[in-house]
């Protein structure tokens, strides 16, 4: 009886192999799709349970977990309240947003990174712990961003020229992220569902995902791409009082009416001071919509900025124009469109003697014991105006704020170059009123982009609407330690 | 006690035959070394303890931080209860195998804190909700612990020759039979979650077809030792292959019967099955033919076609297996399964650790998804180690079986470790979605008392017979171990009680 009895024991021996082989394919194999499955959902639980990681901005912490006597061990607060929402994002039950989404493996602690004090944890039995993510907002310039755009729709983005950190980034309307984190369900969810279906989209983030047309912001590309074309700002251009378009009836004609120079010609540093529309307009038609678009593209134009951990839109300057079509995108108009951020980075381009330096909003990551492990060093994206290019511009720049239309931006004691825009977009809606420039000219420190749509309500220029905006904003980053 | 040591016939190996004969009996002389056989289960007992106990000392670390001298007093209150166990074997089975008794501390001791684990997460979960915080489930199954062992002691002090049992083998069958209808007695029978297999005495309830489990082995096994070789020549032949005689097929057929009952009366695909297998690798044992496994397979083929368009219970779980993801079954019909499922992927290769996982999602995580539990907070590297452990007590209970000098104790283990191994099988397989879920407990680890009773019965049981094996052998008896002459009109009757 001895055979079968051994056969019998192979047989075992093979099914606990088969179970054995089937635990591995289980929680090796398979771990991976299984818990990403939608009916899945320990993985949320799992992470709320855990102490995420803060995130701050200068010596404020923006997004914490604090231990909590509910179901889940850790809430997470948001203590600047709609402050930073647009910046932090949010983490609820269900789903997460901005840094929170995109920093997620770091702040929860599965980042590699993390190893180290993982394996520390694991004999402890201490619970996974998240890293700190640094970002490089400055809670002064936050706040000045966010109290000068008031309750207008809009947008603020300040950037570090020299390094491309982004000092500020302010959105209007936003939302208050606290409310979104709650635990309960419910509350999250109504939450959720009427912040998503309001038509002011607070939850947009206005800085980075969308897009605006220009308006007379754009001149400042159309006037790199004359100056890298050898013209020189005091050089007399055409600036007829109405522009006749080639191959169309149609006219574009200045700004309410007015007259740039002798009505005939103007100099270029005027033009752009005045922002003169037909000049700029026959501009672009002396350089071709292919010198625009090279240019524009060299600042970042079709596409993206790289590793920035927040979505995008990407600005875009058509392909195809005609002349028309081209004297109209050269003075911001027709299907140009930006970003805020790109605004941002065009000036701080100009700011940085010609050279973009990469946009980022992570400056440092630590670990949950406070060690750094990683620290962002700023990294230059390209050279899309030469050094001579960027002074004559900013010559001009200057100009604009101390006798143009960008007069109320003038901080006293302090040289600042900037350019307006006030950006139609459909008939019977006031227009788009943009601030761009930067502080101080000589010297600069910080660069910004502001956007108040439909100029708030009223209709006024950029230079009356978003010039004391980013005034404002400039003083707080220079009044910076 | 000061009675004199039991007389035992030396064992085959001279140096611990020697000590082992010497020191059978308590108490020890102090001037003595132990048994090599009872010092190893000693040692590797220690091993088992210690491993219950840093169990426990990693939940409750997780738990509430820190640690108590309360965790080392009750990790050595675990210890000694299964001690009572160790020196029973001591007194009662010296020679028997040092690695079994160990391997089931071990397992009950990992599924006492599991258990232990769920409840934590029970009376938090209530607290939250501001209800009543429900009964400890871990202390209902530290007394059926302490049950299992005395049950333990009680087989390993009252059969002191396993061949003695062959003798009880209609009474075992009658009983047995008896006791897998009991449940269908109004009044006594509970219904738990859509089976009804369980008695309910005040808060405990018992599953009888656990004890029936052994009580018709024992009868199988008897009646084969008999009739092995009626069954095994004789046969016409077919295609290479000897056919049973039908009239021999009768024990088969009434296997077959009595599982297929277990299924319609109690509705458990599970025991059905178990009881099938077992059946059948007996018979196969002790027969030596294959195609007593093949008729066997047949029949189970055959019953599987007739059951399932009949059991609406079994095209559900065989629904919930095969498609397991596939539209609502993941909320319906394979909800358990599926959360079971999450929770090993949650464990990953070393697991959320004890205390940090979320075992208690999966629904009845301490007792059919307790492989569940422990998948998630020890990983893969422990479901691997439960499982190398379950497969070493089946082949070591495969080793006394093959060390057996008689037939009855031969089929007797063989039978006791495949059961287990199946058990093993079938339950963690179903966990794990290698087959199709039945409503079977893990031996030892599951909460459940029926379960680590009967598992308990059946490792003293091994015990006794590799203890035997163990020994030399014996002048064979003069008198037979069953009378034949009772046997031969024994099958009709056993069909007629079913």
């Amino acid at each position: 009886m001895n055979r079968p009895a051994r056969r019998v024991a192979v047989v075992c021996m093979v099914l606990f192999a088969a179970l054995l082989v089937n635990a591995n394919w289980l929680q090796v194999g398979q771990a991976g799709s299984l818990k990403t499955q939608p009916t899945n959902g320990r993985q949320i639980t799992e992470r709320l349970e855990r102490e995420r990681g803060s995130i701050v901005a200068g010596d404020v912490e923006i997004a914490r977990s604090v231990p909590s006597s509910d179901q889940y061990k850790y809430q997470r607060q948001y203590p600047g309240g709609a402050l930073y929402s647009d910046v932090t994002g949010y983490y609820t039950l269900f789903t997460a947003a901005g840094l929170e989404r995109s920093q997620d493996v770091f702040l929860s602690g599965d980042d590699d990174r993390l190893l180290a004090s993982r394996v520390t944890g694991l004999f402890t039995n201490q619970q996974r712990r998240g890293g700190t993510v640094i970002t490089s907002l400055v809670p002064a310039v936050q706040q000045a961003a966010a109290q000068a755009l008031g309750n207008r729709r809009g947008a603020v983005v300040a950037l570090d020229p020299k390094t491309g950190a982004v000092l500020a980034m302010v959105t209007s309307p936003t939302y208050d992220a606290n409310s979104l984190a709650s635990h309960t369900e419910k509350a999250a969810t109504d939450a959720y569902g009427v912040l998503s279906s309001d038509k002011s989209q607070p939850l947009l983030n206005r800085a980075t995902q969308q897009t605006y047309p220009p308006g007379s912001t754009f001149k400042l590309i159309t006037a790199a791409a004359a100056l890298a074309a050898g013209r020189h700002p005091d050089d007399r251009i055409a600036a007829p009082n109405e522009l006749k378009l080639p191959l169309s009836t149609v006219t574009l004609p200045n700004f309410d009416g007015e007259t740039c120079g002798d009505g005939q010609t103007d100099t270029l540093i005027h033009a752009l001071a005045i922002s003169c529309n037909t000049a700029f307009g026959q501009l672009g038609i002396d350089l071709g919509d292919d010198a625009l678009r090279s240019q524009a593209e060299a600042f970042g134009f079709n596409t993206t900025f790289p590793d920035l951990p927040l979505p995008q839109a990407r600005s875009v300057f058509p392909s195809d124009l005609d002349g028309a079509q081209t004297a109209q995108s050269a003075i911001g108009q027709y299907n140009v469109r930006v970003t805020p951020l790109q605004m941002a980075e065009v000036v701080a381009t100009i700011a940085n003697d010609g050279t973009e330096m990469k946009p980022y909003l992570v400056s440092e990551l630590r670990g949950p014991d406070k060690r750094t492990i990683s620290r962002t060093s700023p990294k230059e994206l390209g050279k899309p105006v030469s050094g001579d290019v960027a002074a004559e511009l900013t010559t001009m720049m200057e100009s604009v704020v101390t006798s143009g239309t960008g007069r109320k931006a003038q901080i006293d004691g302090v040289t600042v170059a900037g350019k307006t825009g006030t950006a139609e977009h459909g008939t019977g809606v006031a227009p788009h009123a943009w601030f761009v420039g930067f502080a101080p000219a000589d010297n600069p420190k910080v660069a910004v982009a502001v956007i108040v749509e439909d100029g708030g309500g009223e209709v006024g220029t950029g230079g009356a609407i978003a010039a004391p905006v980013a005034k404002q904003v400039m003083q707080a980053a220079l009044d910076r330690p | 006690m000061t009675r004199p040591p039991l007389p035992l016939p030396p064992l085959r190996r001279p140096r611990s035959a020697d000590l082992t004969a010497t020191f059978a009996g308590l108490p020890l002389p102090r001037d003595s070394n132990l048994p090599p056989y009872r010092r190893r289960e000693l040692t590797l007992l220690v091993y088992a303890g210690v491993l219950a106990t840093s169990a426990l000392a990693a939940l409750t670390l997780a738990d509430v931080g820190q640690l108590s001298l309360g965790v080392l007093t009750i990790g050595l209150g675990f210890f000694c209860l299964w001690a009572m166990a160790h020196i029973a074997v001591r007194r009662f089975a010296p020679a028997a195998d040092p690695v079994l008794l160990p391997v089931v501390v071990a397992l009950n001791g990992l599924g006492l804190v599991m258990i232990y684990r769920l409840d934590l997460a029970r009376s938090e979960a209530a607290k939250q909700a501001g209800k009543h915080i429900p009964p400890s489930a871990a202390q209902v199954q530290l007394v059926w612990t302490l049950l299992a062992m005395i049950v333990f002691v009680l087989v390993l002090a009252l059969v002191r020759d396993h061949r003695k049992l062959a003798r009880y083998a209609y009474t075992a069958g009658l009983a047995g039979i008896v006791g897998l209808m009991l449940p269908i007695v109004p009044g006594i029978g509970t219904s738990i979650n859509g089976a009804r297999l369980w008695l309910r005495v005040g808060p405990f309830s018992f599953q009888p077809s656990e004890v029936s489990k052994i009580l018709i082995l024992i009868f199988f096994a008897a009646y084969l030792v008999n009739k092995r070789d009626v069954l095994t020549y004789g046969s016409p032949t077919l295609l290479g292959l000897k056919i049973p005689h039908a009239r021999t097929l009768g024990p088969l057929l009434v296997a077959w019967l009595a599982s297929l009952g277990i299924l319609v009366v109690q509705n458990d695909l599970g025991s059905s099955l178990l009881f099938f297998g077992m059946f059948l690798v007996v018979l196969y044992v002790a027969t030596e033919r294959v195609s007593w496994i093949l008729s066997g397979l047949g029949l189970f083929v055959a019953g599987a076609v007739l059951a399932y368009p009949l059991f609406g219970h079994v095209q559900v779980r065989v629904d919930g297996w095969l498609h397991a993801f596939d539209g609502d079954n993941p909320s319906s019909t394979s909800y358990q399964l599926v959360q079971g499922l999450y929770g090993f992927a949650a464990g990953g290769i070393s697991g959320t650790g004890l205390g940090q996982g979320h075992p208690q999602k999966v629904p009845f995580a301490n007792t059919d998804f307790i492989m569940a539990s422990l998948g998630e907070e020890l990983g893969l590297t422990g479901v691997m180690a439960i499982l190398t452990m379950y497969a070493l007590l089946v082949l070591r209970g495969m080793r006394a079986a093959l060390g057996a000098k008689d037939a009855f104790g031969k089929l007797l283990a063989t039978g006791l470790s495949f059961t287990l191994g199946l058990q093993v099988f079938v339950q963690v397989g179903g966990v794990m979605r290698l087959i199709p879920l039945t409503g079977l407990t893990l031996p030892f680890v599951s909460y459940g008392g029926s379960s680590i009773v009967a598992n308990a019965a059946i490792i003293a049981l091994l015990l006794r017979v590799s203890d035997s094996a163990r020994r030399a052998p014996e002048p064979p008896s003069d008198a037979p171990l069953f009378d034949p002459g009772a046997v031969s009109e024994s099958p009709t009757q056993v069909v007629k009680t079913t």
